[in-house]
């Protein structure tokens, strides 16, 4: 198991918000906001992934994104390799861009039609360090055996690959500048079942070699079974639940983990007599009107009184081990 | 439901689609064979690209031909050959006495009729229903599919229902004419996993009450595992294997499917340190296949595979399987 006692913290992230702003009418006015994240606090330790599960548009990709500083947070701080950035200025941000990167989901968008290869892993080089055009096509060649990427291919188009080998030249791009430190938003989404295997094993091996970090975004709650040391449960914008791989899943706390886990169908037909599932009604309410109390509260199997009127608050209820559930207040 | 005396709903033979454009040929469908029974849920698996999509498709002409040709032995429903069929003829089937859901309802909804209208739309074009009695059956469909306050919901319009909804709103509108077979191609794909557990419920308990058969297609082995009685296994356009499902997944035959289930990550259970791949890529079909489609990413591979391609070997009373190399003895089939 992942001891997080003996590790080092490289992200820090404490109260988060991240909100858009809803403007109406002929004047643009300022009508609500979309809590796309809100109040999120949790840490990633050095070498490890934490995994940041839930369902669509509960706000995985904003928390994402903005703990790269891609958006200004709208509150909260956000700690990476000991610098404050929550605040930093986009030119202050440039000198950390090295450490942090990301890798997209969709390797298609992501990548320049027009850029070959090389010019696309070549791009933070150029960027960001002097390097020699020569050099740099040392390193891109290095990256594309590091990904394995035949050095052949340089020279060629993204459309010229699958989907697999578009996510490795993704992959290699983000590992240009050697960061520590990378989000990885649903890497695998848009491949196929075989193809899936191939890069989670190529990210893994980089993270044992390179010794990164990774903030592993999925909705696919077997694959961050696979890949994650901890793991975040996220709900219309608020983390519910964190704590390491073994406990989450065996033992799951919060009860929107709890249907979340149950709903996930199991590639086994024996499964599926004896599943004693959760079947959750209704639909996520929207992030610009949230309920009040719990987000929960209008799905939850076990609501109480209180919970339509107090939030919970995101506590430690065991070592390592957050909810945000009024059922572990006593 | 497998019941060897019962007459099938859908019986394909040998479909074969060709895609010729300028570019050249895709060999998408080949020699594709399989059967429906009444109240019978087939599973379709198999990757991106392998067929799934077009089979489905060029059985009920809903290719776009050219570039598409479809030839075959036939597809026989209720009686008639559909590949023999006149365009109107397959109108009168299409939509009313075979079903369809696609993966994304927002494409197949028309935004710019509210729900009721699509609803009722099928059953006064099929059914020669009043308006009046199509309304009735509208609200009556969007009851059974579990959409609440249904009277009210046949004036809104697709945009203003969730994902969930929308594609609850493409099963009853599937389901408008009574259909004998619903082909369903993907439809959680784009759902989240607890809306797609509601939608899954929903079919099994549709299929139950309706007695309808369903063909359902997916990436997903545990949806498979969870809906269907028997499973498809494509692979670069053709069946690769056949099998009731318990079948399937406790005595895979071929080493596609094998492969498959050794990949894919579980929730519960044992976890794996490390991930089993499948090397390579999946094939495109420029001609028609001489040879396995599997063998370039075959560990089991053989000569025999890359100078023929192997048909479906039955290796059970529903059970079959195109591969030359037999797990039970290691060795080469004795075919
Ligand atoms: N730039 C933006 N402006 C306004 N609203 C936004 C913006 N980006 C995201 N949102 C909203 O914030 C919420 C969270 O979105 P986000 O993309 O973070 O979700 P997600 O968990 O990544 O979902 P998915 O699994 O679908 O990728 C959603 O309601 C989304 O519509
Ligand atoms: N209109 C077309 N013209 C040319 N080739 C086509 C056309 N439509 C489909 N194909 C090809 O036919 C093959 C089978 O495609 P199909 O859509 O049936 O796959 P699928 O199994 O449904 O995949 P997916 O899981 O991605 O939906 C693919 O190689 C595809 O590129
Ligand atoms: S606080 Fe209440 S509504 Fe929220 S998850 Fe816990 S029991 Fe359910
Ligand atoms: S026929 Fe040969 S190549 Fe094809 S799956 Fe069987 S063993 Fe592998
Ligand atoms: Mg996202
Ligand atoms: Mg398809």
């Amino acid at each position: 198991m992942f001891d997080t006692a003996q590790r080092k913290k490289l992200v820090s992230v404490n109260g988060l918000k991240m909100y858009f702003p809803i403007h109406t009418g002929l004047l643009r006015r300022h009508t609500g906001d979309v809590k796309a994240v809100d109040d999120v606090s949790f840490d990633i330790y050095e070498g490890e992934t934490l995994g940041l599960v839930g369902e669509s548009g509960c706000g995985k990709s904003t928390c994402g994104r903005a703990v790269l500083r891609l958006y200004d947070p709208t509150a909260g701080t956000i700690e990476v390799d000991g610098t404050d950035i929550s605040t930093t200025s986009q030119s202050g941000l440039r000198k950390m861009r090295p450490v942090m990167q990301m890798v997209f989901q969709d390797p298609q968008a992501s990548l320049n039609p027009r850029m070959s290869v090389a010019d696309i892993i070549g791009e933070p080089l150029r960027e960001h360090t002097k390097k020699s055009k020569a050099e740099r096509l040392d390193r891109i060649y290095e990256l594309m055996d590091a990904v394995g990427l035949n050095r052949d291919f340089a020279n060629r188009y993204p459309h010229e690959f699958s989907g697999g080998q578009r996510q490795r030249i993704g992959i290699a791009r983000a590992l240009a500048l050697n960061p520590k430190f990378i989000v990885c938003d649903e890497p695998i989404a848009a491949l196929d079942v075989s193809i899936q295997a191939q890069v989670v094993n190529l990210l893994e091996d980089l993270q044992s070699e390179l010794g990164l970090t990774y903030l592993f975004i999925s909705h696919d709650l077997s694959m961050v079974r696979h890949i994650a040391d901890r793991v975040a449960v996220m709900y219309l914008g608020k983390v519910v639940e964190l704590a390491p791989r073994e406990g989450l899943y065996d033992d799951p706390k919060h009860p929107y983990t709890v249907a979340l886990l149950s709903a996930v169908p199991e590639p086994d037909p024996a499964a599926h007599d004896s599943a004693n599932r959760v079947i959750l009604q209704g639909d996520v309410p929207s992030p610009s009107n949230p309920p009040q109390g719990c987000n929960f509260c209008t799905r939850c199997p076990k609501v109480m009184d209180i919970c339509k009127q107090l939030d919970p608050e995101f506590r430690e209820i065991e070592p390592g081990r957050f909810v945000a559930c009024h059922l572990y207040n006593q | 439901m497998l019941d060897g005396a019962q007459p099938s709903v859908l019986d394909v033979k040998d479909l074969k689609t060709v895609f010729k454009t300028r570019r050249g040929e895709v060999h998408a469908v080949n020699n594709v064979s399989f059967h429906l029974k009444a109240g019978e849920l087939l599973g379709v698996v198999g990757e991106s690209g392998s067929g799934k999509s077009v089979t489905m498709m060029s059985l009920i002409g809903l290719v776009p031909a050219p570039p598409a040709v479809v030839s075959g032995e036939g597809v026989y429903f209720e009686g008639q050959n559909l590949l023999t069929a006149t365009d109107d003829e397959l109108r009168a089937v299409r939509g009313a006495r075979i079903g369809f859901v696609f993966q994304d309802p927002m494409t197949s909804l028309n935004p710019v009729f509210n729900v009721g209208f699509q609803l009722m739309e099928p059953l006064r074009k099929h059914m020669g229903m009043s308006k009046a009695k199509a309304r009735v059956r509208a609200k009556e469909l969007l009851e059974l599919v579990g959409i609440p306050d249904a009277e009210r919901r046949l004036k809104d319009y697709p945009h203003q229902f969730s994902g969930g909804m929308r594609q609850r709103v493409m099963i009853a509108i599937a389901l408008a004419c009574d259909p004998k077979v619903l082909i369903a191609d993907e439809p959680t794909t784009a759902l989240d996993v607890t809306i797609q557990a509601q939608i899954l419920e929903l079919m099994k308990d549709l299929r139950d009450k309706l007695g309808m058969a369903v063909v359902w297609i997916t990436h997903d082995l545990g949806v498979i595992a969870g809906i269907a009685d028997r499973v498809l296994v494509m692979y670069g356009g053709q069946v690769v294997e056949h099998a009731p499902v318990r079948e399937l997944f406790a005595n895979p035959k071929h080493p596609y499917t094998r492969a498959l289930l050794e990949t894919v990550p579980h929730v519960r259970g044992e976890r794996a340190e490390r991930l089993e791949v499948i090397e390579g890529q999946p094939p495109i079909l420029r001609a028609h296949p001489t040879a396995c489609p599997f063998r370039d990413r075959c560990d089991k591979a053989f000569d025999r595979c890359a100078r023929e391609n192997p048909s479906r070997y039955p290796v059970g009373p529903v059970h079959d399987v195109a591969c030359f190399w037999d797990p039970e003895t290691g060795g080469a089939r004795d075919v």
